[in-house]
């Protein structure tokens, strides 16, 4: 079996699953967010239950419109915290203490490796890069997870993802992950688990791993998955909140399609609009005058990111004729950029730090576009309107693209910033 | 279960920000939602759509967010069933949950054309274009899905599981 029908299987008390088998899982931890979370919450109550199956196996992560930004906002998020508090949940996160979900709950080890996790969100698939089966579903399956602690679920053929070879500079998580969306298209791996793996993966931190797992979805994955090593139990080892599980993948596991990537080949990629497929080598994109940067979110809003930005940031200015957006995924990763100077790098250069907060990513607030602006942004999806006016553009990239073409003022490779000196090894 | 509507045609990888921007997403309610659908796709569309309409899409129906806004949306609006040449997985999640029909036919996509009156049989995924008078097949849904929506959706399929289950003593 494969990673995931392994997990799939330990989860429905089965010695064995076969793709295509519909399944019921026992779900190891379900969260929602301040959109998803206040529907979940009135199914919860119109199925009639009145308790949450475990406490301790729900976070309520009020992330995308906060701090509220109106007051429409600031009521959905009273609807978690009055549920939080009257269910007694442990995982609710206040204002100062919250972060993005996806962010947040790896590094509080509140996920950890061989988990069943379900989440009222897409960008769930994430936590497969910690080796937990993780799927994003809509409010009501949420809703009746948290009163039964259990989902059907349909057991996903496998796509294997093998990539081998030496990264380029300024090359990470999100250019392997977006050159395999251009590779495959936005339904590729469409009900498909993705299994990234090859000794790439290995070197790649777990920054990487986790944008890599978060944009799984935009190849229509049900979930991405990695087999945990070293890396991922040094990572774990001082956070897991609970015992974890180890899973791996037979050698003889069956596989719809194997793919193989020579990453010396992939250079920094950038996602033309309005499509998650649409890329190109960076180099290759033309002149594009930008508007607006942001550099954040789930998919790269890590300690990790933040670093690589100020490595191409530090000491330069930024174009007068865009602004920067910095958003910090925790509180714990914006405390760390501070002792560390990345902050004052980030101010220096003329960017804005923002809380912690999904915000722009989705049109959210912090960072709206108007009509006929384009952004190039280290978020996720650059589908049409999602950053703001129907007119605007979104252009996705990894961070050191995003903060080179904040200094230069149309989209670059960072090397015409920074020169070939400074490397940008991970 | 047998619905009847006029089709609205839409293309591929039709993803939730088309479906309900999330600058709507500060709150929940179905009716201030429906107002919304497809408004940066084809403006007015949500004055246009009327009862029992039937959205007819290229591949990948729904893609993107989890929003459940959008199936939520489009069924407050008066869609009663999405026919696509596929959809992406939460959204076909959470349109049955909420208990909306969607079934998955390639040739009803190429040969149904906007504005025709269609018929489609849920329990055996027969479609009847009456306008062409043509007929084509999709598979149909496996017999727990066609429950749920019999029920309505989930909630209220759950509630009727509670209810028949013995009370404890």
């Amino acid at each position: 079996m494969t990673i995931t029908e392994k997990i799939l299987a330990a989860h429905s008390r089965k010695r064995q699953v076969f793709p295509g088998e519909l399944i019921e899982v026992q779900v190891d931890l379900a969260l929602g967010n301040d959109i998803t979370a206040p529907l979940a919450i009135k199914a919860f109550k119109e199925i009639g239950a009145k308790r949450v199956f475990r406490r301790d196996r729900i976070a309520l992560v009020p992330d995308h419109f906060t701090p509220p930004k109106d007051i429409l906002s600031a009521e959905q998020c009273k609807v978690l915290r009055e549920f939080a508090r009257e269910q007694h949940l442990s995982h609710f996160f206040e204002i100062g203490e919250v972060g993005i979900e996806h962010v947040l709950l790896p590094e509080k080890g509140i996920v950890v490796p061989g988990d069943l996790v379900i989440g009222a969100d897409s960008h769930t698939c994430t936590y497969g890069a910690m080796g937990a089966f993780s799927t994003g579903v809509g409010s009501t399956d949420l809703g009746a997870v948290m009163a039964t602690g259990r989902i059907w679920l349909k057991v996903p053929e496998s796509l294997k993802l093998i990539y081998h070879g030496k990264l380029n500079p300024w090359v990470s998580g999100k250019d392997l992950i977006l050159f395999t969306i251009g590779d495959i298209g936005v339904d590729g791996a469409l009900y498909q688990a993705m299994e990234f793996c090859g000794e790439t993966i290995h070197h790649l931190p777990m920054s990487s791993r986790f944008t890599m797992a978060n944009m799984a979805i935009e190849a229509g994955g049900k979930n991405g998955i990695m087999e945990p090593d070293e890396v991922t139990i040094q990572y774990i080892k001082p956070r897991a909140q609970r015992p974890y599980r180890i899973y791996q993948s037979d050698p003889e596991a069956h596989y719809a399609q194997k793919r193989y990537y020579d990453v010396s080949k992939i250079y920094p990629q950038v996602a033309l609009p309005h499509l998650p497929s649409k890329v190109k080598d960076v180099r290759e994109v033309g002149r594009v005058e930008i508007d607006q940067v942001v550099i954040g979110s789930c998919t790269n809003g890590h300690l990790d990111d933040l670093r690589v930005a100020a490595r191409v940031l530090k000491g330069k200015k930024i174009a007068s004729s865009l602004r920067l957006i910095v958003i910090p995924a925790t509180q714990e990763i914006y405390h760390q950029a501070l002792k560390e100077g990345l902050i004052e790098i980030f101010l220096s250069a003329g960017s804005v730090i923002s809380p912690p907060t999904c915000g722009p990513c989705l049109g959210g607030h912090m960072g709206i576009l108007a009509k006929g602006e384009k952004a190039l942004t280290t978020t996720n999806r650059n589908f049409r309107g999602r950053m703001g006016h129907a007119e605007s553009e979104i252009y996705l990239s990894n961070p050191a693209v995003a903060a080179a073409s904040a200094v230069k003022g149309t989209i670059c490779h960072p090397e015409e910033v920074v020169g070939r000196k400074i490397k940008g090894a991970l | 279960m047998k619905l009847e509507g006029r089709v609205w045609k839409f293309g591929s990888d039709m993803d939730t920000d088309a479906i309900i921007p999330a600058r709507y997403l500060n709150q929940s309610d179905p009716k201030q939602l429906a107002k919304h659908i497809m408004e940066d796709e084809r403006p007015g569309f949500s004055k246009e759509v009327k009862r029992g309409d039937i959205l007819v899409a290229d591949k990948n129906f729904g893609c993107g967010s989890s929003r459940e806004h959008a199936p939520l949306a489009l069924k407050e609006a008066g869609i009663s069933c999405i026919l696509a040449k596929s959809f992406a997985r939460i959204f076909y999640r959470n349109g049955l949950n909420i208990g909306l029909p969607l079934l998955e036919s390639p040739e009803a996509f190429e040969e149904i054309e906007e504005g025709d009156r269609i018929r489609v049989d849920l329990s055996t995924g027969e479609i009847f274009d009456l306008t062409k008078k043509k007929k084509f097949l999709s598979a149909p849904l496996p017999p727990f899905m066609q429950e749920l929506l019999k029920d309505g959706g989930l909630i209220p399929h759950l509630r009727k599981k509670r209810k028949k289950l013995p009370k404890k003593a």
